[in-house]
């Protein structure tokens, strides 16, 4: 089974994308922000993260950062998940190194389409 | 809402007859489901009440009500396989096959709002250094003047651009203006849309190397599957494929389409395709 993390302020937000993430046969853990989820990455690296972009502490773009500066052995992928919808964010969210991109609100077809992207499902 | 079993047999018959859907008693819940906002329009309170203005015979209200009952589901690289295996097999085989004349056409029958020629045109694009010099059609058509007004616009929901199109190309083909995501010039150019109903003559006088008509024979009643299958036949030229959808087969139309054996879900046109049929065919398709 493979392991994501769903990174967001919001727990209906957490809570909805786990439902249907735990659909597609993944294990969930969950952090309320940035920080919260370096420290998760730091024990156990998931295979992908849902990310969502503006949280306290430490948002989605600056985790995203910290990440991929890290030496780590499995490069985990990741998704942004955020209200941010223009291109600009999209762009600077793939230079910084995110696999893909939703655009909140996301339904099941939505979030399936884009594990497709990844190879995840 | 109310439907009398007559009520039913009307719009039944209305749509066997405008756009070849058949109506399963069991699909009644549908007409309601679909036709409310119509109702709703003409001030009527029932489907009862419908029916009877159809029976007066208003071609206007007939026309309404098809377009109204029209699935127009699509996204963007639907089902994704069949778009793989268009530019890892099908694209290069009909390369080779066409080298001599330089010249590919592609018809993306019931396009609905234009998601899936546009995903062909994107392929395209992406592989145009191989296909320098070549001259490449993409015809469109479908039988819903509204989603062929919204495909040809090119502009689409954020709901719309995120179902099976990944973001490298929503960054690449699409720009936002206000809430819509509008596709490329060099994309939209690519797709001519047209109007046809597969159930009636079609007016091409040219055959198509490739035919994606997908998740529309199903709505149809064998006979006027056969029919179809029989006017696609007569308009794709005899080495090339024709795409239907996941769910569909050519049960009980062996001796038109036959499975492609190196790409899942593509037909290659029958060996044996008899005279008759093809006569059939051709005289369906000039007229």
């Amino acid at each position: 089974m493979q392991s994501c993390l769903i990174v967001d302020d919001s727990k209906v937000i957490r809570k909805v994308a786990r439902r249907i993430l735990e659909d597609f046969d993944f294990s969930i853990d969950e952090a309320g922000d940035g920080q919260q989820a370096l420290e998760r990455c730091g024990v156990d690296m998931p295979d992908v993260i849902f990310l969502d972009w503006n949280m306290p502490v430490m948002g989605g773009l600056q985790f995203l950062e910290h990440l991929r500066a890290r030496e780590t052995e499995k490069r985990p992928t990741v998704i942004f998940c955020t209200t941010e919808n223009d291109l600009d964010h999209i762009r600077i969210a793939m230079d910084a190194g995110a696999d893909e991109y939703i655009m909140k609100p996301f339904d099941r077809d939505i979030i399936r389409t884009k594990l497709q992207q990844v190879g995840l499902i | 809402m109310s439907l009398s079993e007559t009520s039913f047999c009307r719009f039944a018959d209305l749509l066997d007859r405008r756009v070849g859907m058949k109506l399963a008693a069991e699909k009644s819940y549908l007409l309601g489901a679909r036709l409310g906002p119509l109702l709703q329009r003409e001030g009527m309170n029932s489907l009862d009440e419908l029916a009877a203005a159809l029976g007066k015979g208003s071609l206007r209200l007939e026309a309404e009500v098809a377009e109204a009952m029209l699935n127009n589901e699509t996204f963007f690289f639907r089902d994704r396989v069949p778009f793989d295996q268009f530019r890892a097999t099908l694209l290069p085989r009909l390369m080779a096959a066409r080298a001599a004349q330089r010249r590919l056409r592609i018809w993306s029958a019931a396009c609905s709002t234009g998601q899936e020629p546009y995903s062909l045109a994107m392929i395209l694009a992406e592989e145009a250094s191989k296909l320098a010099g070549w001259s490449i059609e993409i015809v469109a058509t479908d039988i819903s003047r509204h989603a062929l007004s919204r495909a040809e616009a090119g502009a689409y929901s954020q709901f719309e651009v995120q179902r099976g199109l990944d973001t490298p190309r929503l960054v690449k083909y699409f720009s936002k203006e206000g809430d819509r995501w509008r596709l490329s010039d060099d994309i939209r150019r690519r797709v001519r849309f047209e109007r046809a109903n597969l159930t009636e003559p079609l007016r091409f006088t040219d055959q198509f190397d490739l035919i994606f008509a997908r998740n529309v024979l199903m709505y149809f009643k064998p006979e006027r599957k056969t029919e179809a299958l029989k006017r696609l036949r007569a308009s794709l030229r005899a080495d090339g494929a024709l795409l239907l959808g996941a769910a569909e087969t050519i049960f009980g139309n062996k001796d038109l389409f036959a499975p492609d054996p190196s790409a899942v879900g593509y037909y290659r046109p029958a060996a044996v395709f008899s005279s008759a049929a093809r006569n059939e065919g051709r005289m369906a398709t000039q007229s």
